[in-house]
């Protein structure tokens, strides 16, 4: 009795296939970009990804930073450091991408670790060059001036030559950020996520909104990283905006 | 590390397949680079000789790499289609920007004095442009076709996905391959973009006219463009 009373109302309607209302005409023909299922699932298929993607930018220039901002402090004093560092990065740019995460997956597996691995060593070779290139590009009567005030070497580099050489690190930055946004879509190749995901799946089941979309929000988090970064410049280097006005 | 030495056998075991597929691999480089040559660098070499446009033949290149590879294959997937073509249409703007700067740049910094000094001599535009300023742009609008190159060659395995071909084949399709074969090919595209950047280093100094060989090593990965764009 207790068991077959609730049978009853489900068998009243009729078979459980659940109801998928009718798709667009856009999903149906497989348009090549159908605005509204993009708004309708930004929130599901792509927000996640999104992060994802920013968190994995965001680790790899910070990682990256840290290695090549120190490489290049010891270059600016050891003149002999210069050329085997940058070879080492010389090396490791010129790796395909594609190829670097696979030959990581042996190693370190499916993991995010892999995926770090090949996007902090892209980003090394820009980020020492522009902090070495600006530390150098220092004038050398700034220095100077700033010893004969009786600056010690540490002040000098921490108040006299980093702002100077701010606006080529942060090009640095700027470009290798660009550079692993761009990258890290590939990553996606070994499973760590980002907004590559979504592209390597829509190859594969054909469904062109989902990848140009997913092309089109990689190329657009790009951009707006790079104009933040911009931003981020002329706040810690006001002084280059009231030259340039 | 028992994949690599599954890999190294793999190799040694598809002499046949490794090879055509390195022969599709550069013949869609080429192809992708030679279209692209055509179209930017001619473009930046004028842009330059004229000292017009300087905001977008520099920042053509800041935009081009803002562009992710596989995002602007992705899209080109969408409105193109797969297939070699396609493929070679993504490749052509992925590289095309970096050339048209570096040419741009190349021409655009040439002394002025020397210039000034081929007008003294009676020479017009064209006469200044090919017997003084492209000798002595040469060696830096070589160094982003060789940026462009090795780019080239590096992003092509992704074409495979798009049905491009090349190497790339193996990479993505590791049912077919194991995870020997995708190891495999993926040293053979490392091994491949290092030949790039040594040919083309090679080819870049023999094309550098012989007085300005000795003036040092240019910056070559990332030109003085990065810097100046800041």
């Amino acid at each position: 009795m207790l068991a077959g009373a609730p049978a009853a109302p489900i068998a009243q309607q009729g078979p459980v296939i659940p109801h998928f209302e009718r798709a667009s005409d856009c999903i149906r023909e497989n348009g090549q970009f159908c605005f509204s299922w993009f708004v309708d699932n930004f929130d599901r298929v792509f927000v996640p990804r999104l992060v994802e993607h920013i968190w994995l930018t965001g680790l790899a220039v910070g990682i990256g930073f840290v290695i090549a901002f120190t490489a290049a402090l010891v270059a600016h004093s050891l003149d002999w450091f210069e050329t085997p560092f940058a070879i080492l990065a010389a090396f490791l740019y010129t790796i395909p991408s594609l190829a670097f995460f696979q030959l990581l997956v042996p190693i370190t597996g499916l993991t995010v670790t892999s995926a770090e691995i090949a996007l902090v060593s892209y980003t090394i070779l820009i980020l020492f060059r522009n902090t070495l290139t600006g530390l150098r590009g220092v004038p050398e009567d700034a220095r100077l001036a700033a010893r004969a005030m009786g600056l010690t070497k540490g002040q000098i580099l921490r108040r006299v030559e980093l702002p100077l050489a701010l606006p080529a690190i942060m090009a640095g930055v700027r470009i290798a950020t660009v550079t692993t946004i761009s990258l890290a879509t590939v990553a996606a190749f070994i499973g760590v996520g980002g907004l590559g995901q979504p592209i390597f799946n829509a190859i594969q089941s054909g469904f062109k909104t989902q990848f140009v979309a997913a092309g089109l929000l990689a190329v657009a988090l790009a951009l707006v990283a790079d104009a933040l970064l911009v931003l981020l410049q002329r706040m810690l280097a006001p002084w280059m905006r009231a030259r340039r006005a | 590390m028992k994949t690599f030495e599954n890999a190294i056998e793999f190799l040694f075991d598809n002499t046949g397949l490794i090879w055509d597929k390195i022969l599709e691999h550069v013949w869609l480089s080429l192809a992708s680079l030679g279209v692209a040559c055509v179209i930017a660098i001619p473009l930046g070499v004028w842009l330059g000789h004229r000292h017009r446009g300087s905001f977008v033949a520099i920042n053509v290149s800041n935009v081009g790499r803002a562009l992710p590879s596989l995002a602007v294959i992705s899209i080109g997937l969408g409105l193109l289609g797969v297939g070699f073509t396609n493929v070679m249409v993504a490749l052509v703007i992925l590289a095309g920007p970096v050339m048209l700067t570096n040419a741009y740049v190349a021409v655009d910094q040439v002394d002025q004095d020397a210039v000034r000094a081929a007008r003294a001599m009676g020479m017009r535009g064209p006469q200044v442009l090919w017997r003084v300023e492209l000798p002595l742009a040469l060696p830096l609008i070589f160094a982003g076709i060789r940026t462009a190159a090795v780019y080239v060659v590096a992003t092509a395995p992704l074409a495979a996905l798009a049905g491009g071909g090349g190497l790339g084949d193996i990479i993505v399709n590791q049912p077919t391959y194991g995870p020997e074969g995708v190891v495999a090919g993926s040293l053979v595209i490392a091994a491949l973009a290092f030949a790039t950047e040594g040919v083309f280093a090679l080819l870049q100094y023999a094309v550098t006219p012989r007085p300005l060989r000795r003036r040092g090593r240019q910056p070559l990965l990332e030109p003085k463009v990065e810097t100046a764009a800041a």
